[in-house]
Order: structure tokens, then C-alpha cells, then sequence
């Protein structure tokens, strides 16, 4: 059975200062409750890895949270640039930001490797583009057709944390909507934590559900809002007003420190 | 944006006779009349996404929008601000995960067609989405590939849609993102694209189109009141026009008050 854990006693437990962590959900179920406790508690030096760093890794890099980046798209989805990823990127603020830049297809293949544990996954992708010289993906030839195809490396990260609708009291998960690679992340990685809108007494069967069995999660914990301003199927409304809100304030080094100051480190979650 | 309305006799409300077409406009329903015969289309955000809305309100009801996030046969009332909004997941007739999107559906070639938009587009209609200036010390650090490398690769067809300006339709890409022609005939078959590749890119000017020995770009189409010349000015290499560029059929009432209304949603 997994432990149902309080959100600051679950990443206090699951995440270490220099861990490789990925906050999965793309677009749909980002877990940024669980982004915001981290910033809390202070973690430094974070190898973070995400498809879409979207507004919750813009956060943390603004917060210093992070030494590296692993990605695939960094935008403010429909809406334009993420200020605080390119100000690391291009300025060094509020320290240099390492990165490592995938296409959506090698980082998704990559996830699926991890969570097969095989060293790598085999696709058809990266050639001819500049990415190719920039990143870790190497040519590898079919033993059986000859074909040239590229080989990328598996993602194992340290931690996974992903946000889902409802776990059981057994720990047992399910998430539905836009499934992304949430899956792939807890199962690729060492440790996981799954945060939930409700903890309910038995899970009932959705159309598109998808169930992780509680054995292969570390600790569950209940954060109800939890994927705010993105969203839960059913449960939450995507909040867009708020993606265009950002695009004004992250823009200012200072507006955006105040409002972490007020927002995040000021609002510690009950335990 | 919308005209008011005023009633009409015969009945029901009506939209007043619209203002003339905007640059805007005019691009967004160039774009969208691409798909009047596409089976299926994968969209980002955007214009493209307005466009590829239209035409399934317009001409092509059964047209299946495809979303990165999974959603595919999406049906928006609204035109979605993101990839992943919700009303995309609630009207799909199947939602799946990135990775099956990406190697069941994308690398196959199941879809007809692909719009994408970029940063800069080159003669050869390859694109940059990644930086601005050099990789390792950029000028303006852009979001990167996302899965248009792949799309670009793997779907039937590429209609690019970029404003045009020397800013965007540049002599040479700071970085090579996504593969159009590459350096020219024979790169993508070189390279095992199974797509055929980009067939347009819908500027707010008029239409590029690859020419079939050298695919370069060049200008086969302007929209109403724009001329040759100021299309090449706008353009960041020496773009070649055809003899008798076609003019763009002007916006009827009805696709500028389609357009607009679903702006307004």
C-alpha cells in the first residue's frame, strides 16, 4: 500500500537538493502545487525535466530551483515566450540555466524507454535539422532492413510527479482527458509522487481512464486545485486568463519575485 | 471585430454588410480554403487553428482536427488557446498519449496535412523555431521544436502559415529546426521523410509554392491590392514570381462573417 502523505511531508521525502525531477502533464494535469511546495522548501539544483517547461517550470527557474533543463517546446502555450526560461537562457538570471532540447517525439519515445527500461528508444526523427549536432540522439541502422534510423537515449529520471483526478485509499491512481506522458514518467522513474484533486473510497471505471497500481507509486498526496492554472478534466477549468496574465508579469524580474513572495512562499499548504 | 446587426426582411437577424477584409483575414481564409478536400489536419495554436476551424464550419464538415495534445477529431466551438484545452478532450473521438500520437499516428503518415507556423522560414521552406541568433549565446531564445520536426517529416503535406516580412522570410535560418526541402531536390528522400513535403506558405501577401524541379519558393499567388514588387521587398532573398501570379479570390460575405463570429465566441 502506498503512503497517503501530507503535500509537504510527500516532497520532503521524495525530493533531494541535485535530484533529476520530472513534473509531467502536458497541458492538462500539471502538477504545480506540488512545482510550488518544492519551491518552498527551498530545493536547489534540480535537473528538471518536462516536455513543456510551461508557467510551473518558468516558476521555478525564476526561483533559482534549477541547475538544467530537459525539454521540448518552452512556450506559454497559444500565448507567446515563457520570460523567466529565456531570461536564464539568454541572461543567466537569476542563474545560468543548462539545457538539453529534444523534439516532442524524442522526449515522448524517450519517456516510453525509460518505462520499458531499455537504454534507449529507436525512431525516425532529428536528421537533417541543427538539432541534431545540439543534442543527445545518434544514428543506429536496422539489423533486419538496413533503414538508418536515430537511437535516443532513455530518460530515468530521479523523482516523477505527476497530478491526476482521484487515487483510492489504497494509493491506487486514475487519471482521464488528455493523458500526455504521465504514465511513462512514473513508470521510467526511480521514485514517484502523484498528487490528486480527492482521495474517494473505490476508484470507478472512466472512458479513457487511465489506472496506475499504487505499487508502483511512491507516495500519493491530496491537493485539491492542485493542477491550477492548468486544469483536471471534470474537476478544474483551465484557467487562460491567467496564461496571459503571466505573459505581463513574468516579463519584470521584480514584479515576478513579489508575486512568488505573495503567491507561493507566502501560502504554505495546511498539512 | 463583428459588424452589428440589424434585422432583415424575410426574417432573422443578420450580420450588416461586413467591413472590407483585413491582411489578417484575407491569410486566415487562404489558409483555410487549403482544406476544402483534406481528410484530416494536425494543428498548432494560433491562426492555424482559427483556420482549420473555419474550414470545418465552412467547407469540409467532416474534417478531423488533430491536436498535439492527443485529441483526435476534435470538434471547438471556441477557438482554444492551447493545445490541451479542454473542449478539445471533451469532443475527440479519441484522446491518446504523446508518445502513441507521435509513433502510431504522426510517424505512419496518417494525417493528410500539417499546419505550422515558425519564427523564420528559408527559400527551401525550412524552419526555425528554436533561436535568434547563435545556439549557445542567443538573442532571443524562441520555445523550440515541439513536435513540428516530426509533422513536418511524417504527415502528407506542410502548409506553413507566416507573416511575411524580410524578419521571417530569411535568406538563411539562424538554426534549422524542421526540415522542409533541406538544401534542395532530392533531401528529403535523402533523409526518409515519408511526407511530401511543404506545398504552400500562406503569408498575409499571398501564397509561396515550391517549384516542383528546384523547390525554391516562389510567388504563384497575391492577395486583392498587393503587387509582385512588394511582396519581393518583403521577402529576405530574391523571390522569383511566376509569369501571371494568380490574384486570391476576394473573401465572400459569408467567410468573413463565419470568420469573424468565431472570433467573437
Amino acid at each position: 500500500m502506498t503512503a497517503i502523505l501530507s503535500l509537504p511531508d510527500a516532497v520532503s521525502e521524495i525530493v533531494a537538493d541535485g535530484d533529476s525531477v520530472a513534473l509531467e502533464g502536458f497541458t492538462h494535469l500539471i502538477p504545480f502545487a506540488a512545482g510550488h511546495e518544492i519551491i518552498r522548501q527551498g530545493r536547489r539544483d534540480l535537473e528538471l525535466i518536462r516536455m513543456t517547461p510551461d508557467l510551473v517550470y518558468d516558476q521555478m527557474i525564476g526561483m533559482g530551483t534549477a541547475r538544467r533543463l530537459v525539454f521540448s517546446y518552452g512556450g506559454n502555450p497559444g500565448v507567446g515566450s515563457l520570460h523567466r526560461f529565456r531570461d536564464a537562457i539568454e541572461n543567466g538570471w537569476p542563474r545560468p540555466l543548462e539545457v538539453e532540447e529534444h523534439s516532442h517525439a524524442g522526449m515522448a519515445n524517450r519517456f516510453a524507454a525509460g518505462a520499458a527500461d531499455m537504454p534507449c528508444a529507436v525512431m525516425r526523427g532529428y536528421v537533417g535539422t541543427d538539432l541534431y549536432e545540439r543534442t543527445r540522439v545518434e544514428p543506429i541502422t536496422c539489423p533486419f532492413t538496413g533503414e538508418q534510423l536515430v537511437a535516443v537515449p532513455a530518460l530515468r529520471p530521479d523523482v516523477a510527479i505527476v497530478h491526476a483526478q482521484e487515487a483510492d485509499r489504497e494509493g491506487n491512481v486514475q487519471l482521464w482527458g488528455i493523458p500526455g506522458v504521465q504514465k511513462e514518467a512514473v513508470l521510467a522513474a526511480t521514485r514517484s509522487l502523484v498528487t490528486v484533486e480527492r482521495v474517494v473510497d473505490s476508484l470507478e471505471p472512466r472512458p479513457g481512464g487511465i489506472v496506475i497500481p499504487s505499487w508502483e507509486i511512491t507516495a500519493v498526496a491530496e491537493a485539491p486545485g492542485g493542477s491550477r492554472p492548468s486544469y483536471s478534466l471534470d474537476l478544474t477549468v483551465r484557467d487562460n486568463d491567467f496564461y496571459r496574465f503571466w505573459d505581463e508579469l513574468s516579463r519584470d524580474r521584480e514584479e515576478f519575485s513579489a508575486w512568488m513572495e505573495e503567491n507561493v512562499l507566502g501560502s504554505a499548504v495546511a498539512g | 471585430m463583428d459588424g452589428g446587426e440589424r434585422p432583415r426582411l424575410g426574417g432573422g437577424w443578420v450580420s450588416a454588410t461586413p467591413a472590407a477584409a483585413s491582411s489578417s483575414e484575407v491569410q486566415t481564409i487562404a489558409a483555410a480554403r487549403t482544406l476544402r478536400e483534406a481528410g484530416s489536419v494536425f494543428i498548432g495554436v494560433g491562426r492555424p487553428s482559427t483556420a482549420a476551424i473555419l474550414a470545418r464550419m465552412l467547407y469540409n464538415p467532416t474534417l478531423v482536427l488533430i491536436y498535439e495534445s492527443g485529441t483526435i477529431g476534435a470538434k471547438p466551438y471556441r477557438i482554444p488557446l492551447s493545445i490541451g484545452d479542454g473542449e478539445l478532450a471533451e469532443t475527440a473521438d479519441a484522446v491518446v498519449s504523446v508518445p502513441e500520437m507521435f509513433n502510431y499516428w504522426i510517424g505512419p503518415g496518417r494525417i493528410d496535412v500539417a499546419f505550422l507556423g515558425a519564427a523564420q522560414v528559408d527559400r527551401f521552406a525550412n524552419l526555425n523555431s528554436t533561436v535568434i541568433g547563435d545556439y549557445d549565446h542567443p538573442k532571443v531564445r524562441l520555445p523550440g521544436a515541439g513536435g513540428a520536426p516530426e509533422i513536418a517529416a511524417g504527415c502528407g503535406e506542410v502548409v506553413i502559415v507566416a507573416p511575411h516580412d524580410r524578419r521571417t522570410l530569411v535568406e538563411r535560418l539562424d538554426f534549422c529546426t524542421t526540415v522542409g526541402f533541406g538544401d534542395g531536390p532530392g533531401a528529403r528522400e535523402r533523409l526518409g521523410f515519408r511526407g511530401r513535403g511543404p506545398t504552400a506558405v500562406i503569408t498575409d501577401l499571398g501564397v509561396l509554392e515550391p517549384d516542383a524541379e528546384s523547390k525554391e519558393l516562389v510567388l504563384t499567388q497575391l492577395h486583392e491590392g498587393v503587387g509582385a514588387e512588394q511582396a519581393r521587398e518583403a521577402t529576405g532573398w530574391e523571390l522569383d514570381v511566376i509569369a501571371e501570379p494568380r490574384v486570391t479570390e476576394a473573401p465572400s460575405e459569408e467567410e468573413l462573417e463565419a470568420l469573424r463570429e468565431l472570433l467573437s465566441r
